[in-house]
């Protein structure tokens, strides 16, 4: 059994090995980071500061500046709802309430059996076919909640 | 030899299905021993008929839209290959009237090349303006920007040929060229259709203007939100400079430029230049004091070309083509094209790239079809979610910068969002200020508070309470905001504010209007 306390360690000192010394690396080192646990665990913070030689308050600023790092672990995967202008004007916002029924989660929570994290996003870029949303890194588009319901019980299939 | 099939990877394509309708084809061209060769590119930008699968025949390029994984057995059976006739046919693909009538310049190749082949990249005109900026001094290649009247086409509409001139004039042993490919105003997707589907072109850009001002690194900063784009920007990188078009020796020519992709983290300010190049040094994503400007002390205070990915992406073709070809295009003070996204409730949303002038009309009803719910449109914004409201009775304002300024509006990105009759302005209007909210970057008062009391006035208006006394509130807050704020985020939420409650005050009057069913 391997102690994931260490694994996580060794993750974000290979990150910090690899990139640290990129000009201006802090947001390259946060990503490599959650690209690889999911989110950036507290004890990193003092970690990349030590590294990059900056206070932990100057880290600990920069990773709640961003909405999209994280501090705890999300579900197995993400759904991201985009609530921007040209979604809206196509039902968007029926659709976030679907969603939010439908998974029983507020934004920003998980839900109980830890498959969905539920985010809101403004903007996917793929506005010529609204309402869209993402799961992890895939986009889909159309999304009515009859399609919401399917697309998350193949993702959660999938799995 | 194998016949060529086009199935788009561009990431609206991919949303409606685009990689299950590659893959069958696949599967059923090995089934039927069909000899298919398929090609993954960039979109068309007729976001109704994706995916959009387009065959090489004798005849050209034969389109069938829009596809989904169960048509493809039966597209076999109607002899798609040779341009089979089938209820998905949609004729020569250049023959669609949408198409015809366009004026692609910068995108010129997009949906028609293999976005990552520099062979298709040099055998449609790629790298020509490269070739012919390398020739050239730097004060005659920033000349070459300045006489084409390029203008910033993030949404400041800022000459590019002063930036640069600015760079190009400012002494220092480092210099940056940045590309802003953080295109977060809802209603566009121009940026991200460039970086899918012809990368070169940006990279191509940046080289130019590296060469013009004397930079030797280049960053692009992409929104996490768009991960498709960094994967083949990063693809895309590493084949050019393989190719020899980046690195220290671009093409014998003994001038260095080397490039970097670099992901944002989802915040809407970071579409700010100076915010932006705070991230891009590892800090939050706060707004610079100006002066000094970027192009004296820019990214680690070094003189920095900042563009818009438009902007970057339109400097190959003025190179190739000269100044004036492309200075040709275009209005008033507006010279060239826009490529102008039709997003939202419109039947046929899309990207439409034509010279300045256009007008709305023509844009909603003679491409947009109406409606997409059939109902009529009540509102449309241009320019993202700082751009105004506009109603039917602005409708023939022409795509050109100073029109839209002269009504109070901007052009912006050129992303126009279309409403129908059940929207509800109010709600509009305090959504962009909880927007405004969301995504304040803090450092300056007006953006930060008025944001937020924005909201809670809002609320009161639309609740009855004290009505008249609010309504002078709210008026007196969006002033303070627009004169008082450090950037254009808090400095114009109040235009799409300001539009519902001219244009729609009926929306502010009772409770809100739910939405018909």
């Amino acid at each position: 059994m391997s102690d994931p306390e260490q694994d996580r360690n060794a993750v974000i000192s290979r990150v910090l090995e690899e990139r640290k010394d990129r000009p201006g690396a802090l947001l390259p080192i946060l990503h490599g980071i959650q690209d690889a646990l999911g989110y950036v665990p507290r004890e990193a913070i003092a970690q990349i500061a030590h590294a990059l030689n900056l206070s932990r308050a100057e880290i600990h600023g920069v990773v709640s500046f961003y909405h999209y790092f994280r501090t705890s672990p999300p579900g197995r995967h993400t759904v991201y709802l985009c609530r921007a202008e040209s979604c809206q004007s196509m039902g968007a916002n029926q659709l976030v309430e679907h969603a939010k029924a439908k998974l029983g989660v507020d934004f920003h929570e998980t839900t109980h059996d830890g498959a969905f994290t539920l985010e809101p996003i403004y903007c996917l870029g793929n506005c010529a076919c609204s309402p869209a949303m993402m799961i992890d890194e895939e986009v889909y588009g159309r999304v009515t909640p009859e399609r919401f319901e399917e697309v998350v019980r193949q993702v959660k299939e999938a799995a | 030899m194998s016949i060529r099939a086009y199935v788009p990877r561009d990431s609206s394509a991919l949303s409606l299905g685009a990689e299950s309708v590659a893959s069958a084809i696949a599967v059923e061209a090995a089934r039927r021993k069909a000899d298919v060769a398929i090609v993954r590119n960039g979109s068309r930008g007729l976001y109704w008929l994706e995916p959009m699968v387009e065959v090489e025949t004798a005849q050209g390029r034969i389109a069938y839209g829009p596809v989904t994984m169960n048509d493809v057995a039966a597209l076999f059976d109607a002899d798609f290959l040779h341009g089979g006739r089938h209820p998905l046919f949609l004729g020569p693909t250049e023959k669609i009237p949408y198409l015809q009538k366009q004026e692609r310049l910068t995108f010129a190749r997009v949906g028609i090349t293999d976005p990552l082949s520099l062979a298709d990249y040099a055998a449609h005109g790629g790298w020509k303006g490269l070739r012919e900026a390398l020739g050239m001094d730097g004060a005659v290649a920033v000349k070459q920007v300045t006489d084409s009247g390029l203008r910033g086409r993030g949404g400041a509409a800022f000459p590019a040929g002063i930036k640069w001139k600015t760079v190009l004039d400012t002494p220092s042993y480092q210099k940056y060229v940045v590309c802003n490919a953080d295109e977060g105003d809802s209603g566009t997707f121009s940026d991200r259709m460039i970086m899918e589907g012809d990368p070169f072109v940006l990279i191509e850009g940046m080289a130019i203007a590296g060469i013009a001002v004397g930079a030797t690194r280049g960053y692009i900063y992409v929104r996490s939100e768009y991960p498709h784009s960094c994967r083949v920007l990063d693809e895309a990188i590493a084949l050019a400079r393989a190719g020899g078009f980046l690195g220290d020796n671009i093409l014998g020519s003994d001038k260095a430029f080397e490039l970097e992709v670099r992901k944002g983290a989802g915040a809407y300010i970071c579409g700010e230049e100076t915010s932006l190049l705070e991230s891009l040094e590892g800090k939050r994503g706060m707004v610079r004091y100006k002066p000094p400007l970027p192009a004296i002390a820019g990214l680690f205070g070094k003189p920095t070309v900042i563009n818009n990915v438009i902007t970057l992406a339109s400097v190959p073709i003025i190179f190739a083509n000269g100044a004036a070809h492309y200075r040709d295009f275009g209005m008033g003070r507006s010279r060239g094209t826009l490529p102008i996204q039709l997003a939202g409730n419109l039947k046929y949303c899309g990207l439409v790239e034509k010279a300045f002038g256009v007008t709305l009309r023509e844009l909603l009803y003679d491409y947009g079809g109406g409606s997409a719910s059939g109902r009529p449109i009540r509102a449309v914004q241009v320019g993202g979610p700082l751009g105004a409201y506009l109603p039917e009775q602005q409708f023939d304002t022409p795509l050109d910068y100073e029109a839209f300024m002269a009504i109070g509006a901007m052009v912006g990105h050129g992303g126009i969002v279309a409403f129908d009759d059940t929207v509800d302005m109010a709600g509009m209007a305090r959504y962009a200020m909880e927007f405004c909210a969301i995504e304040s970057c803090g450092k300056c008062t007006p953006c930060r508070i008025g944001s937020t009391r924005g909201v809670e006035v809002i609320d009161h208006i639309v609740a009855g309470r004290e009505r008249e006394k609010n309504l002078a509130l709210l008026e007196d807050l969006c002033d303070t905001m627009l004169n008082g704020s450090l950037c254009a985020l808090g400095g114009m939420t109040p235009f799409p504010v300001q539009s519902a409650l001219k244009y729609f005050p009926n929306d502010f009057k009772a409770a809100p209007k739910r939405k018909v069913a």
